[in-house]
């Protein structure tokens, strides 16, 4: 009944949990720390190896018709309210290798990243990384909305307790409820909607509510209201403004959870619930205009502000909520193809900027590009797949991005929203310069200069920062410096690092060059026809960004200061993130802590009030009434006279 | 005399005895109370037992003295008890109930 490729599904879902629940219920190894790290990648491998099998055996059934092994869950007296199980087609079994592949890389190049961290620490790193995996293939193979909806918590969960690994630092652990609780803002919108529909609908099943779309059953009343309560997920989840606010601060955790979570996969998984519900969506065009703009509105604000960031990790934050827009952008105008095929190169190349991030991290022990320059000629490995990266992200033909970068901005333009189309080519712009202004700061030039100035005279924080003090809290704003021993002053001694860290990032890079060959060679199946001058615009303004931060940056043509001084009011703006940040804690101070207060009062004064004054009064009465008894045996006894009268005075009337 | 007489003798004293009971301050004299409303109970038996011609109630006037002796042994036990570790044996100092 079931076939290889639902087993090898299930075998590819199941590994993590199995790796999860062993090194969770065995304190020995999971203190051991470095074996429950092999253990967990040794299941992460076969996870992969079953994720190809299994793409492969779907590939080979030849069907498009997804298949499916159900498990019924929530018994009622009508069937199962609910399933679990895998729903497997040509996306989730796309997408499970993306995650397999990244979520195997990235626990490898871990357990020489994190190989300073105390032994039990590194275990429960291992146990969240493979509950992480679990719960992202989880979201993946989910055959209806309640499955996906509960493994969309439990990678939100994983996220959250992943950036607040380094919990004794104060910025990890803020910024962990931060993303705890501004994505778990935008879940109970997705809740909210899955309910809905299922009133609406009657069904959580997703091959279900595709066939009673597509044969228009679903009443069309009420269901922009639920697909907008989707998207509010989505948002959350896949950082769209305004709640891309926790993404930035997401990369408090350690460089390998940033690549994992934060670029390539749970970020992507608004994305993904998007494009698997695309039907639903094509029945509410609203909402996917407003899906549309709102995502070419992130992608120009989070590349906007990618270009004032000093901190690497934070540009390349930004870089992902900025594609992430891209995704959606392509989704809202009706071409949730192109979004995914964007999810996927993204996955893979920025899961290879943030690793080759890493590495620079742990060789030079700051974060701050103005304490890196000149690593190419010392990292020369880790110059060239980050270079791969960046040409990647900026769009340039040969390499992955650069097809499904021209995908999604064609596919804008064709689905009729030429201005979003417009602040996407702005974005892609900037997308480039920011990319290469990293890439010029870090890996070419002299560089390090701001540091010696820094460590010769007393530090003097801020200064002579790019970056305001909010961004960059002052104290070492990376825990990664605290925990790679090299220290300030490294820069002459940075090498390249071993190979458990430089195989991931090669296995990435020649995964993008490829992908980006074989884009070139059969271009991807697009389902549209885009106007001739598309890639040779979309090719010119990457170019141009390039060139536009090679003259900045590298030959200095155009002063760093004078290109500051131009867009002041906007840097100015870019370096307070556009005060969204600030509108959120003004929001929590003036309405939240102003409603709780008055929330807290009514019941601190009335609810509580009104019983205290009860129990006062029956205090009151007990007291009064205790008087009655006073002891003496004598009173018992004319009491007990008098009762016996008056009961036999009774006794006589009666009768 | 007939049985009323003797009902009404043990009518009297059992009411002295309650009376006693409830105004001594004295615990002895309480106890004395609750002696005559015991022997006023015991003579009823006795009268209703001769009056009646059945020797039953004889038997458990027999019965009613010898507890009553244990119970008076008791209470004055208890009585001398109260005097030393109060100091005194009056009613009135005995309210460790009082509410």
């Amino acid at each position: 009944m079931t076939s290889n490729a639902v087993v090898f599904a299930l075998t590819a879902l199941l590994m993590p949990a199995a790796s999860f629940l062993i090194i969770g219920a065995l304190p020995p190894l999971r203190r051991a720390g470095r074996v429950a790290a092999w253990f967990s990648s040794g299941c992460a491998l076969v996870a992969l190896v079953a994720a190809v099998l299994g793409w492969r055996a779907f590939a080979a059934a030849g069907t498009a018709e997804p298949m499916r092994a159900v498990w019924w869950w929530l018994p009622s007296v009508r069937g199962p309210l609910a399933t679990v199980g895998v729903l497997v087609d040509a996306q989730s079994t796309t997408m499970l290798l993306l995650v397999t592949l990244v979520a195997l890389l990235v626990q490898v190049y871990s357990t020489c990243y994190l190989s300073d961290e105390p032994a039990p620490s590194l275990g429960r790193y291992y146990a969240l990384q493979s509950l992480f995996a679990f719960s992202m293939m989880g979201v993946v193979l989910a055959p209806n909305l309640l499955q996906l909806f509960v493994c969309w918590e439990l990678v939100g969960v994983c996220s959250c307790l992943l950036i607040g690994y380094w919990y004794r630092k104060p910025e990890a652990a803020r910024a962990a409820l931060k993303a705890f609780w501004i994505t778990k803002a935008g879940d109970v919108g997705l809740l909210i909607g899955i309910v809905l529909l299922h009133r609406l609908t009657g069904t959580f099943d997703l091959v279900e509510l595709r066939h009673l779309a597509e044969t228009s059953q679903i009443p069309l009343a009420g269901l922009s209201i639920i697909t907008f309560c989707i998207y509010l997920g989505a948002m959350g989840k896949s950082a769209q403004f305004p709640l891309h606010v926790w993404l930035p601060d997401a990369m408090e955790g350690p460089t390998p959870v940033s690549a994992l979570i934060h670029a390539a996969t749970m970020v992507t998984a608004g994305v993904y619930l998007l494009t698997r519900t695309e039907w639903l969506f094509a029945l509410t065009p609203q909402v996917l205009a407003i899906v549309c703009w709102n995502g070419a509105f992130t992608a120009l604000l989070a590349a906007v502000l990618a270009c004032v960031q000093t901190d690497i990790k934070r540009v390349l934050a930004y870089s992902t909520v900025s594609q992430l827009g891209y995704m959606m952008a392509a989704i809202g105008a009706g071409f949730a193809g192109a979004g995914f095929l964007h999810l996927l190169t993204h996955g893979i190349f920025k899961a290879l900027l943030f690793l080759g991030a890493g590495a620079v991290i742990h060789a030079v022990g700051s974060n701050d590009v103005a304490d890196m320059g000149g690593l190419a000629r010392r990292m020369p490995q880790t110059a060239i797949v980050f270079l791969i990266g960046t040409l990647s992200l900026a769009g340039v033909p040969l390499f992955a991005g650069f097809a499904s970068k021209e995908e999604v901005l064609g596919s804008v333009l064709h689905g009729g929203f030429p201005i979003p189309f417009l602040m996407l080519l702005a974005a892609a712009f900037l997308t480039a310069f920011y990319m290469f202004r990293v890439v010029f700061l870090a890996f070419f030039g002299e560089g390090g200069a701001r540091r010696e100035a820094r460590s010769a005279s007393i530090p003097d924080p801020g200064s002579t920062h790019l970056s305001p003090p909010t961004s960059h809290p002052a104290a070492g704003d990376s825990t990664d410096t605290a925990h790679h021993g090299h220290g300030v002053g490294s820069l002459a001694h940075a090498h390249d690092a071993p190979f458990l860290m430089t195989g991931p990032l090669w296995i990435l890079a020649i995964i993008a060059m490829i992908i980006g060959v074989s884009f070139l060679v059969t271009p991807p199946h697009a389902e549209f026809e885009s106007p001739g001058w598309l890639t040779p615009a979309a090719v010119v303004v990457a170019l141009s960004g390039i060139l536009l931060a090679w003259l900045t940056y590298q030959r200095r043509t155009i002063s760093a200061d004078a290109l500051a001084r131009a867009f002041g009011p906007i840097r100015r703006a870019a370096l307070a993130r556009f005060w969204l940040d600030d509108l959120y804690l003004a929001l929590y101070r003036s309405v939240l802590l102003v409603f709780s207060r008055a929330i807290g009062w009514t019941d601190r004064y009335l609810v509580d009030g009104v019983l205290n004054v009860i129990s006062a009064w029956t205090l009151d009465g007990g007291d009064r009434l205790r008087r009655m008894q006073t002891g003496k045996v004598q009173d018992y006894v004319w009491a007990v006279g008098f009762g016996l009268l008056v009961l036999m005075a009774w006794i006589g009337v009666a009768w | 005399m007939g049985l009323q007489a003797y009902l009404t003798l043990a009518a009297v004293v059992f009411c002295i005895g309650l009376f006693g009971t409830v105004t001594r301050r004295n615990t002895i004299g309480i106890l004395l109370g609750i002696e005559l409303m015991l022997n006023a109970v015991n003579i009823n038996l006795v009268a209703f037992s001769r009056f009646g011609g059945d020797d039953t109630g004889m038997v458990f006037t027999l019965f009613a003295i010898c507890i009553t002796v244990a119970e008076v042994a008791l209470g004055l036990a208890i009585v001398i008890l109260l005097f030393r570790t109060r100091r005194s044996a009056s009613a009135d100092h005995i309210d460790w109930l009082r509410g």
